[in-house]
């Protein structure tokens, strides 16, 4: 704790801080335990971080237009979130709002000044003021089209078999761009299941690494159920799997309903919404129908 | 106007295409107006006798003979149509693509639980009039070019009436939002 408090707690003098890191260390590395302390401490700076932004920044109000909208927004707000509040829906399967976002699915692009930008991570800024930015063309529908095709055939995607198709906010965008079939060849990857948890299931072929359930799912005690492992083609989403085998069935449920494909599914209760009446069966995914 | 000739299959498919077809009820009816039947388990013709201007194609590609029918039909068909998300992805059957082929067939034919009893022997089918299984289960666009794709599980019949009404009077493909669905 010495060390963390060093770090984050109140200012002290360079010096003190590098003699106290000289002592801590070694103790470090015998105590396993602070490992789980480490996880508590994380998002705490992360929501401080977020509220630090606003606070800052909640002062100035910037006006700009989205395809002719006018629209008006918050100095440091993510284009995304002014957007819809504006009711100009951007698509979006890795965003929601409050939460840092990860930009990684980049489907929200839009074009500023003739540039490709993801709206979740450009923040308005005074230089915005009477911005024209293009969102709802057609250069950029096929662009999001292709990276819905993309996400389809790098995965494992069997919508018939899935408990989350008709909800499923990946297949929506599927219908909403009238994808008939992907333009790229079938990877059929090889991803494991976890199912030891009593409550929840996570199976990583319909995973998209939206990053969603690592940055919001924790457990009552503030630690982090998802993390992330490996690097490169071989990232994927690990489960601590002492908690998931503890987790409470509200948590699970959490999981299941952030996750925008049917990834991470709450176990003891599927297909309970019939054909026809499901969220995306007969109304597309957009303003109205968001989550 | 001469009727349209068109022809169906069933690759690696369950049928369940082939029943949404029939889902267009009464329609049927007007349909048979508008086409002939050729190669087609709907009138049980076994081999093409004439070219076709329509092959619809249901399932994907799991083994040898499901190639050499696919390619039969791209020979004999001016159009063809992948018909529901077998056709299209492999579906169901392609959830044996990323598991090894040999572990496959072992567990199908030596360990299974009704293997163990029904095939005390351990014999692996290997006759030369049974077609050999392919390494692992193909979208049919990736054997063969295919012109025109209807997703779903089965298709709504209301998709696959729409789509051969526009192939037979060359009119433009509507696609309602409620008819175009992946399950």
């Amino acid at each position: 704790m010495g060390f963390f408090s060093s770090l984050f707690g109140k200012k002290q003098k360079p010096e003190e801080v590098k003699q106290e890191a000289k002592h801590e260390a070694p103790k470090q590395e015998v105590k396993r335990e602070p490992i789980v302390e480490k996880k508590v401490e994380t998002p705490v700076v992360e929501t401080k971080k977020v509220e630090e932004i606003k606070k800052e920044n909640m002062s100035d109000t910037i006006k700009f237009k989205i395809d002719g909208k006018e629209c008006v927004g918050k100095n440091g707000q993510s284009i995304l979130d002014a957007a819809i509040e504006n009711g100009v829906y951007i698509p979006s399967l890795c965003h929601m709002k409050d939460v840092i976002p990860a930009g990684s699915c980049r489907i929200c692009q839009i074009k500023m000044n003739g540039r490709t930008m993801a709206a979740c991570t450009t923040p308005l800024t005074c230089d915005c003021n009477n911005l024209e930015i293009e969102n709802d063309t057609p250069e950029i529908n096929e662009v999001r089209k292709a990276i819905v095709e993309v996400l389809f055939v790098e995965g494992n995607h069997f919508c018939p078999s899935c408990e989350k198709s008709g909800c499923c906010e990946l297949q929506a965008l599927g219908y909403k761009y009238a994808m008939l079939v992907p333009r790229f060849q079938y990877a059929f990857p090889q991803r494991e299941i976890f199912a030891a948890s009593p409550n929840l299931m996570l199976d990583r072929n319909r995973c998209i690494l939206c990053k969603k359930c690592v940055r919001i799912i924790k457990d009552e005690k503030g630690r982090s159920v998802f993390a992330l492992k490996n690097r490169g083609h071989k990232l994927e989403i690990n489960i601590d799997v002492d908690l998931a085998k503890t987790l409470s069935p509200a948590i699970a449920q959490k999981a299941m309903e952030i996750c925008p494909v049917g990834a991470i599914i709450k176990k003891e209760k599927g297909f309970a919404v019939p054909i026809g009446s499901r969220k995306f069966d007969l109304k597309p995914i957009g303003i109205g129908n968001l989550n | 106007m001469s009727k349209k000739i068109v022809a169906t299959t069933s690759l690696a498919g369950c049928f369940g295409c082939h029943m949404s077809l029939l889902d267009i009820d009464e329609r049927i009816l007007d349909l048979i107006e508008l086409v002939e039947f050729n190669k087609s388990p709907i009138d049980d013709i076994k081999t093409f006798t004439k070219q076709c201007d329509i092959g619809i194609i249901e399932g994907g590609c799991c083994n040898s003979e499901n190639v050499h029918v696919l390619k039969e039909f791209r020979k004999n068909c001016k159009i063809l149509v992948s018909v529901g998300e077998c056709a299209i992805m492999g579906g169901l059957p392609a959830l044996r693509n990323g598991i090894d082929i040999k572990e496959c067939i072992d567990e199908a034919y030596l360990n299974g639980p009704t293997a163990k009893i029904g095939n005390p022997e351990g014999i692996l089918p290997n006759d030369d009039e049974l077609p050999m299984i392919l390494d692992k289960v193909y979208p049919c666009h990736e054997i063969v070019k295919i012109d025109y794709f209807l997703p779903g599980c089965a298709p709504r019949a209301d998709l696959i009436w729409n789509a051969l009404v526009a192939l037979v009077t060359g009119n433009a493909l509507e696609l309602p939002y409620e008819v175009v669905k992946f399950d």
